[in-house]
């Protein structure tokens, strides 16, 4: 009987929360042009020195990547103002800014605070509650982190949507010329600063996969000389080997309630089928029941549905198959010859997907109820589609120069980014769900 | 005998060059795992030193000289023409030696979504598994894995390249 057992990765793989030095250069691939002008002036410093820290800078970085902002280049600003009282309206309403954003951070006891005030530039309002500037605080080491809940607080106001700039990333990094590379598992910010390496290994580690819940990711690593899935807990490092079977053990996906893993499985007969594997009771349901390859599965917001890649007509083509009633499979996708690795919106209206594009693989969407198909990215290998949590913008791993790195489309496909990590090739970002409480370090 | 057991080396050298097989720097490394199992070489050395080639050494030498790996073509996992001796080879080495086991290692190029391309070089692993099988290899001497596009054999994203790295490799465990 196969049971689940705890391993600490204390042996043969290393665990460290060592924060790589990760220099990135963005590259903005795609700018979209009816986006809403903003200026983000440079926050003022209330103290002696130079200011700790450039807040207002990756604040416009994060709106420009939603694809819904176009922040005023810095160079056009002819005034520097960090209080509402301070700006002369009609300055900015020459610059063609709809809003602006002015702020200053502050010493706070250990670390800072920020406090910000968002203006509607042609009425010269304030945004938001009239009384007090929004204040946002966080240790000296947590600046990006504080920039990133300033942008988050400025998206929700202007736009309604939560904001997704505070959340992370997993992805997997391979050094090294084949046939010898070394494989890690990585989180990171969503912009793939603050790296944190989980598990290190010779062998290699596919397929993240976040728990709904944000805390643990599911995984694949072929470790023990086979393919295996793990469960392991960000924070801690503690994980579980939760299927090890005879053949492919692949394609972890959490159903939304997070008690089930859905799964790929080839057993003892070759046969590559996508399973359940409930976690509590190890009990395993077949989902397909085809010959040929079934894999790639990824669960609707509701649970009740699998999507799958499924090459049963010949091609990989997505399926929607009902968890309660598995034997019919409904095919979703019908533009191009080769469409691969499903992943649903948040709002359960769009799928994500690998398509064959005039021979180069790219990212796309298509949407459910008309089945209509909108190739959103450029690239020529284009893989592991992923939403932000509030679906605005995708993450996937593009090639720059013979290279896997980090790269963001929206998903109108209107603005479009790439983040060239100097070390490693990157692999399968998975944009992790939002947190439940505001992260506070 | 030195001589004559260098010579079929050096034959077997010559054959896997004129085969068309192209140079496999990690096979080399794997088919020194297609040897006698320790026991039999124990036997052999406590012994005159190096007879003539047992019946299994003979099967392992055209197994190795066959070669240890078989190539695909893109998106396929049927056994080409040219390989069909490959499998026959250890095939013959295995009916011949049935304690001992091999690992079939399913590889996929590069192209397309990983978790498809860990299904294809299942299916590939799959294809040689059950053409050994039909050659008379039993299930419990065969194990297979795929590692789909992970474990490339060589670098690159071209033709030459996509075809070295399509391919399922027979390991031999000690």
């Amino acid at each position: 009987m196969k049971k689940t057992f705890a391993v600490f990765v204390c042996f043969a793989l290393s665990w460290f929360a060592a924060a790589a030095n990760a220099q990135l250069v963005i590259e903005i691939t795609k700018s979209a042009e009816d986006a809403v002008p903003i200026a983000i002036v440079p926050f003022g410093w209330s103290s002696s020195g130079a200011a700790p820290f450039d807040v207002a800078e990756v604040v416009a970085a994060d709106l420009r990547r939603s694809g819904r902002f176009a922040p005023l280049d810095r160079k056009e600003m002819i005034d520097r103002p960090t209080q509402g009282d301070q700006i002369r309206f009609q300055d900015w309403r020459y610059l063609k800014s709809d809003f602006i954003v002015v702020g200053k951070l502050m010493p706070e006891g250990q670390g800072y605070a920020a406090q910000f005030e968002i203006y509607n530039v042609l009425t010269g309002q304030k945004l938001g509650q009239p009384s007090d500037p929004r204040r946002v605080t966080a240790n000296a080491n947590n600046m990006r982190a504080l920039s990133h809940r300033v942008a988050d607080i400025i998206f929700e106001q202007l736009t309604g949507v939560r904001g997704a700039f505070s959340t992370r990333v997993a992805f997997v990094n391979a050094e090294g010329t084949p046939p010898k590379q070394r494989y890690k598992l990585v989180v990171s910010d969503y912009d793939g600063e603050n790296q944190r390496t989980l598990l290190s290994s010779d062998e290699p580690i596919m397929s993240p996969a976040w728990s709904p819940d944000g805390q643990s990711l599911a995984y694949v690593s072929f470790e023990s000389k086979a393919s295996a899935i793990y469960v392991q807990t960000v924070r801690t490092g503690e994980r579980k080997r939760v299927s090890a079977r005879a053949g492919i053990n692949g394609a972890p996906a959490w159903s939304p309630d997070g008690k089930t893993l859905a799964l790929t499985l080839s057993r003892k007969d070759g046969d590559v089928d996508v399973y359940t594997l409930e976690l509590n009771s190890q009990v395993l349901t077949r989902m397909t029941f085809d010959p040929g390859i079934d894999t790639e599965p990824s669960w609707s917001s509701d649970g009740k549905k699998l999507y799958i890649n499924s090459d049963r007509a010949g091609g990989p083509q997505i399926y929607e198959i009902e968890v309660d009633n598995p034997k019919r499979a409904t095919r979703v996708s019908f533009e191009g010859g080769y469409n691969a690795r499903p992943r649903v919106s948040p709002d359960g209206k769009q799928l994500a997907v690998v398509t064959l594009d005039r021979g180069n693989y790219r990212i796309a969407v298509i949407d459910l109820a008309s089945k209509g198909m909108q190739v959103l990215s450029e690239g020529r290998q284009d893989e592991s589609p992923s939403f932000a949590p509030n679906g605005a913008v995708l993450i996937y791993a593009t090639q720059d120069r013979g290279r896997g790195v980090l790269a963001t489309v929206s998903t109108d496909g209107r603005t479009a980014e790439r983040f060239t990590n100097t070390v490693g090739e990157v692999r399968e970002p998975v944009w992790a769900p939002f947190s439940p409480a505001p992260n506070a370090n | 005998m030195r001589v004559t057991q260098l010579m079929l080396i050096a034959v077997s050298g010559l054959m896997l060059a004129a085969c068309g097989n192209k140079p496999l720097p990690e096979a080399q490394n794997t088919s020194e795992a297609v040897g006698p199992s320790t026991s039999t070489q124990g036997a052999d050395s406590s012994g005159v030193g190096s007879s003539a080639l047992s019946a299994e050494q003979q099967a392992m030498e055209a197994a190795k000289a066959a070669g240890v790996i078989v190539y695909f073509d893109y998106d396929r996992a049927e056994i080409k023409p040219e390989f069909v001796p490959v499998v026959a080879a250890h095939a013959k080495f295995l009916n011949g030696s049935p304690q001992r086991k091999v690992r079939l290692e399913g590889h996929s190029d590069e192209r397309g979504s990983r978790e498809y391309n860990i299904g294809l070089g299942e299916r590939r692993a799959q294809a040689v598994r059950r053409a050994l099988m039909l050659q008379g290899v039993t299930e419990n001497q065969i194990t297979t894995v795929s590692y789909g596009e992970e474990r490339p054999a060589v670098q690159g994203s071209d033709e030459s390249a996509y075809g070295k790295n399509r391919r399922v490799e027979l390991v031999y465990g000690r």
